[in-house]
């Protein structure tokens, strides 16, 4: 069978390297991302994963090594370039990383407040991405009233308000019952079936990794050991795959 | 890199850190979009709310002064400079320093305690994701709600203060009022009342740089914020006294 011929890069790491206080964190780090797949990236607790994802936005800047997104070093942006380039990304935090100063709807408004976008559409879009993480009826609401779940979920909405050709989640659907979570994946897949976003995930969950993932990686000590389609990801012979994906306590990661 | 002594590496930071946060705040003051509501917001939080506290302080300052100038004054038969003393000694110098350090301690303390919280919990992360510059967002408008409302207090804590000093030696020492307001004004310039409108202009520009500067580079939690703040009040303290003595200097 012919391969099909592979869409373009959208994201590359070549060789990065981070530490923090003297603790390397990613060492010498390769990495790609296909424009308009589903990448997830799984990896214990405190294993890079969320400084991965926040250098792929240039919240974080590498120590050593390059980060490009379509084709553009990520080193040579800054101020009001940086801020406009990153229009492309839709971010989605752990905690949400709600403004607390605003309500609910503001939230989910800013970014297309932002944008200039006029009023009755920005209710109009509001609404709607209120509705698809199901919290509608929630907008007057204040964040220190909402569940950490709840917090989550609008988190996402406000990420993909503007339709975002990069989404990024870190742990979207950590903590979530499984109906929202569920909820969580169709919409990242609907999101890149209709926009053809090229969408980063990390989490621990494999259900969901194995529900979304075109493609799974691996974190391991600051690289990434292992890359490929869930299937082949599954069936791989690696001994820290394995391990991870039979939930094993003793094994090459946990030694 | 060759290593400095800790206090001095730690200080030099710091001033370097002010400096880019200013630069960072100029930059992108004329970028758009404005936002004049939050503006207003905050010269609201910095003006009608430190109000009361500014007003009180003033006050104070004014019979405290009058009260000491008088009795010293008097031993030389010279109390009729009370008036001018008090007057003088308010608009140049008390009611500027006093109300900007009063102001770093209400204001600076809460950008850094907010923006410090914000840091934390990677909202200002958030923010960026959202191609939203922090500094354009939070400081731009902070910054300059306070460089323009500070001045406008001290205004209202000079007449304030001239008014205590007036009550001391008037009705406490018995000063003659005609007398006492005449000499209130005969030495005073128009140059007294403007260098000490500059001199809080650049008091809140400090206090407001540093406490976003703290606040925008905390780390380590509720912790870290609480240490944000502190530090913001302290430094912004310390460089007002400090800058007072430059610009006294400058402008006099």
């Amino acid at each position: 069978m012919p391969a099909a011929p592979e869409p373009p890069v959208k994201i590359r790491l070549r060789e990065v390297t981070k530490g923090f206080a003297g603790r390397i964190v990613l060492d010498g780090l390769d990495f790609e991302v296909r424009e308009g797949e589903s990448v997830v990236v799984l990896g214990g607790s405190g294993t890079g994963k969320s400084v991965l994802l926040k250098h792929m936005i240039g919240l974080l800047r590498p120590d050593g090594g390059t980060v490009e997104v379509d084709g553009r070093d990520l080193a040579t942006l800054a101020g009001p370039e940086l801020t406009a380039f990153r229009r492309r990304f839709g971010m989605a935090f752990q905690e949400g990383a709600l403004f607390d100063s605003m309500s609910v709807w503001d939230n989910v408004a800013f970014p297309l407040l932002r944008a200039g976008w006029p009023k009755a559409k920005r209710a109009e879009r509001v609404a709607e991405c209120l509705e698809m993480v199901h919290l509608e009826g929630a907008g007057r609401k204040m964040p220190a009233e909402l569940s950490g779940g709840m917090r989550r979920r609008v988190g996402f909405a406000r990420a993909i308000a503007l339709e975002p050709r990069i989404l990024l989640f870190d742990e979207p659907n950590t903590g979530l019952d499984p109906v929202i979570k569920a909820v969580i994946d169709e919409l990242i897949l609907e999101l890149q079936d209709k926009l053809q976003s090229t969408a980063v995930t990390i989490t621990h969950d494999l259900t969901s990794a194995f529900r979304i993932a075109d493609r799974i990686a691996l974190l391991f000590r600051g690289r990434i050991v292992a890359y490929a389609p869930p299937e082949e990801f599954r069936a791989l012979p690696d001994a820290r795959v394995q391990q991870f994906i039979r939930g094993l306590a003793s094994g090459p990661l946990t030694e | 890199m060759t290593a400095l002594p800790a206090p001095l590496e730690a200080f030099l930071t710091e001033v370097g850190r002010f400096f880019v946060m200013l630069a960072r705040t100029l930059a992108w003051t004329p970028r758009r979009p404005w936002d004049a509501r939050e503006l207003v917001r905050q010269m609201v939080r910095v003006g009608v709310d430190s109000l009361p506290v500014v007003l009180l302080t003033a006050l104070f300052t004014g019979m405290v002064f009058a009260l000491q100038t008088f009795s010293t004054l008097r031993r030389f038969g010279a109390e009729g400079f009370v008036g001018s003393l008090v007057a003088l000694s308010m608009v140049r110098e008390l009611s500027p320093v006093i109300s900007s350090l009063l102001i770093a301690g209400r204001c600076g303390s809460a950008m850094g305690a907010e923006i410090g919280t914000m840091r934390v919990t990677e909202q200002i992360d958030a923010l960026e994701a959202l191609a939203t510059d922090p500094v354009h967002f939070l400081v731009v408008p902070r910054v300059w709600a306070t460089v323009l409302t500070l001045p406008l207090l001290i205004v209202v804590g000079d007449v304030i203060g001239i008014a205590g000093g007036y009550l001391i030696s008037v009705v406490y020492f018995g000063a003659n009022p005609v007398t006492y307001v005449e000499n209130t004004f005969r030495y005073m310039d128009l140059d007294d009342l403007t260098s000490g409108l500059i001199k809080a202009a650049v008091f809140g520009l400090i206090v407001a740089v540093v406490g976003c500067q703290k606040g925008y580079h905390t780390r380590g939690g509720a912790e870290g914020v609480g240490r944000a703040t502190t530090r913001a009040v302290v430094l912004a303290s310390i460089a007002i006294l400090i800058a007072d003595f430059f610009l006294t200097k400058i402008l006099f």
